[in-house]
């Protein structure tokens, strides 16, 4: 686990945080990478602009293959490049990447180990108002039962930008979630992207908070809001579903009276229910998953789908207080 | 699990025999080509039959077009798998995996003897082809429709890298019904991929019915011609048809390649010969002597 620089919460709740949509920084970082490096490749759905690389077609247009509206072929043919020596980024939006093309995403690309490095844009509840075909709050649950398949889940533009610096250098497959949902600027989030650990952002002792993407800032506001009730919150931010830090959730369920997990994803198979895998059979310990209840979620904002779902600083300290068996925050 | 590793010897082997083929006479040629067939099936036959599973059909089919492609077609190199510039060959009908195995065992990716290990507890040599475990197999398949996908990636990887070399596919009849073949039909035309060939093996049987009767493909040259393809029908179990056709690629400049090479299932075997039920039908002791001895006519 690595240890975080001196916490500091970013407060969500104030308005002149500035607040900031990673794809551009997945954009920026993929853009400097592929100056250097001639075998980053991008494969897309049509999806040029809302995967934010209109630059990158500009400046390196031998270099993107659009392939139109066509998921499957899209993940196959980020295998047959990687086949040949390149290192692609496959870009879609998160629901139909993972559900469109999951078989590719099993057999051409886990199960061959072929460096493709899947690219789920705007996963979550990032197109809230759309509707539930378009939210992506599945894929984490059917990605991480992949044998081989790191899962990072970054929480903010810095980290986002590191997580795509580690895809380009790591030899096997990949799946990054890029969020499209505003988030705030986390301290030393970048540093701290080392494979397979969580950071502590904020130590302590009554109830462990552990998020990743853009709910990580808001467990630190419950972090904040729960100190100021008398009770001391352990943050992690564990981007990496997969592989999980066991060791810091094991620590976690030792060192404090119990776990809540938060993410934008479906509280059935996610991290919730991976962090729970490892509590139930190695470090028993009461816990809550927050994120989207097992039904599909109605239209919204994603702001709005936040709070109709408890997934804010309030919502989240609500939970842990009555998993410690207090009375209301 | 058993590592394979390549014949020492195998690529001059296999470059000389290719070199030879290329040179023969069309009489010549075809005789060696139909003597290597007819001992991939045999061969085919024993592995099946000791492992009590397999898809003898769709082998058999294909033995004819998996032959003339590795023996006179593909520039490979056993000894060297992972060569940058090798053609890539993606058998998107992963099924048929104990002709692949048999191939790549005769031209030495890897031991004849580990063919008698032929989906065994802990074989490398799984039911559908696995990379990660055997040399020479470019793409993991299996689930139908995912070779042309990654052919057609393979092929762009080419030209990007300025490489001369091909990305060839073969392809079930059945297996079109997917519809990420046709997805990848159109990026390869749109793409212009004149390195890119897809064979499909036309044996006009899936693995309950006929084609025809389960989700019709006909009229299946008109399609691929409606998607930008270039198409030449053949004999696929006319081995000079298939090398003359496969020698010809690209049929037109810009433009991707398809052969469609009609056969039968379980081709070579009289009792077997287009019959549905041998898609993966295991045989008895008797019917395997009987099979064996018709192959070695």
């Amino acid at each position: 686990m690595t240890q975080a620089a001196p916490p500091v919460s970013p407060a969500q709740d104030r308005p002149d945080t500035p607040l900031h949509d990673c794809r551009k920084a997945f954009a920026q970082a993929l853009h400097d990478l592929a100056a250097k490096d001639e075998r980053i490749v991008v494969v897309c759905n049509d999806s040029v602009g809302s995967s934010n690389l209109v630059s990158f077609a500009r400046d390196y247009p031998g270099r993107l293959f659009n392939v139109g509206i066509a998921e499957q072929d899209m993940v196959g043919i980020g295998a047959g490049l990687a086949n040949g020596g390149y290192l692609p980024f496959v870009c879609a939006a998160a629901p139909f990447l993972t559900g469109r093309a999951l078989e590719q995403i099993k057999a051409d690309v886990a199960y061959s180990d072929a460096a493709v490095k899947l690219c789920g844009m705007s996963p979550g509840l990032a197109y809230g108002p759309l509707g539930a075909t378009h939210h992506s709050i599945e894929d984490l649950a059917w990605l991480r039962v992949l044998p081989g398949l790191p899962i990072v889940v970054p929480a903010d533009p810095a980290q986002t930008a590191a997580a795509v610096r580690w895809a380009a250098a790591t030899p096997g497959p990949a799946f990054l979630r890029i969020s499209r949902s505003l988030v705030p600027d986390l301290p030393g989030t970048a540093a701290d992207l080392v494979p397979g650990e969580a950071s502590l952002l904020r130590d302590g002792t009554d109830v462990t908070l552990i998020g990743n993407g853009t709910m990580i800032s808001r467990c630190l506001d419950a972090a904040r809001l729960l100190a100021d009730a008398g009770v001391s919150a352990r943050v992690l931010n564990m981007p990496w579903v997969s592989p999980l830090d066991e060791d810091a959730i094991i620590a976690a369920a030792a060192a404090t009276g119990g776990i809540v997990t938060v993410e934008e994803h479906s509280v059935h198979g996610g991290l919730g229910s991976a962090v729970a895998e490892v509590t139930a059979t190695r470090a028993p310990s009461k816990m809550r998953i927050l994120g989207v209840p097992g039904r599909f979620a109605p239209t919204g904002s994603t702001e709005w789908l936040f709070e109709h779902f408890g997934l804010t600083g309030p919502g989240i300290a609500d939970a842990a207080i009555s998993l410690l068996g207090k009375t209301g925050a | 699990m058993t590592d394979l590793r390549s014949r020492p010897g195998s690529a001059g082997e296999l470059a000389a025999r290719r070199d030879w083929l290329q040179s023969a006479s069309p009489q010549e040629r075809a005789a060696h080509l139909a003597a290597a067939a007819a001992a991939l099936r045999r061969r085919d036959l024993e592995m099946i039959t000791e492992a009590r599973m397999g898809h003898i059909g769709g082998d058999f089919s294909a033995a004819d077009i998996v032959a003339t492609l590795y023996l006179a077609v593909l520039r490979i190199d056993p000894e060297a798998p992972g060569w940058p510039d090798r053609d890539r060959y993606i058998q998107s009908k992963g099924h048929a995996s104990a002709i692949l195995y048999a191939t790549l065992a005769m031209t030495g990716f890897f031991d004849d003897a580990a063919l008698d290990t032929y989906m065994a507890p802990l074989s490398p040599l799984n039911g559908h082809p696995d990379r990660r475990h055997v040399p020479g197999v470019e793409s993991n398949t299996g689930p139908l429709g995912h070779g042309l996908p990654v052919a057609v990636g393979a092929a762009l990887a080419a030209r990007l890298a300025g490489s001369a070399r091909r990305a060839f596919v073969l392809t079930g009849d059945g297996e079109l019904q997917e519809g990420s073949n046709w997805e990848a039909a159109m990026a390869g035309a749109h793409f212009q991929l004149d390195n890119l060939i897809a064979i499909v093996d036309r044996n006009g049987l899936q693995q309950g019915a006929r084609t025809e009767e389960t989700n019709a493909l006909e009229p299946l040259a008109d399609k691929w011609t409606a998607f930008g393809w270039e198409v030449r029908e053949v004999d696929g179990h006319d081995h000079e048809q298939l090398y003359q056709a496969l020698c010809a690629v690209p049929f037109a400049a810009g433009q991707p390649s398809c052969i469609i090479a009609r056969t039968q299932k379980g081709h070579g075997v009289s009792f077997m010969t287009d019959r549905v039920e041998w898609h993966h039908k295991v045989p008895d002791a008797q019917q395997a002597r009987d099979a064996q001895e018709e192959l070695s006519r």
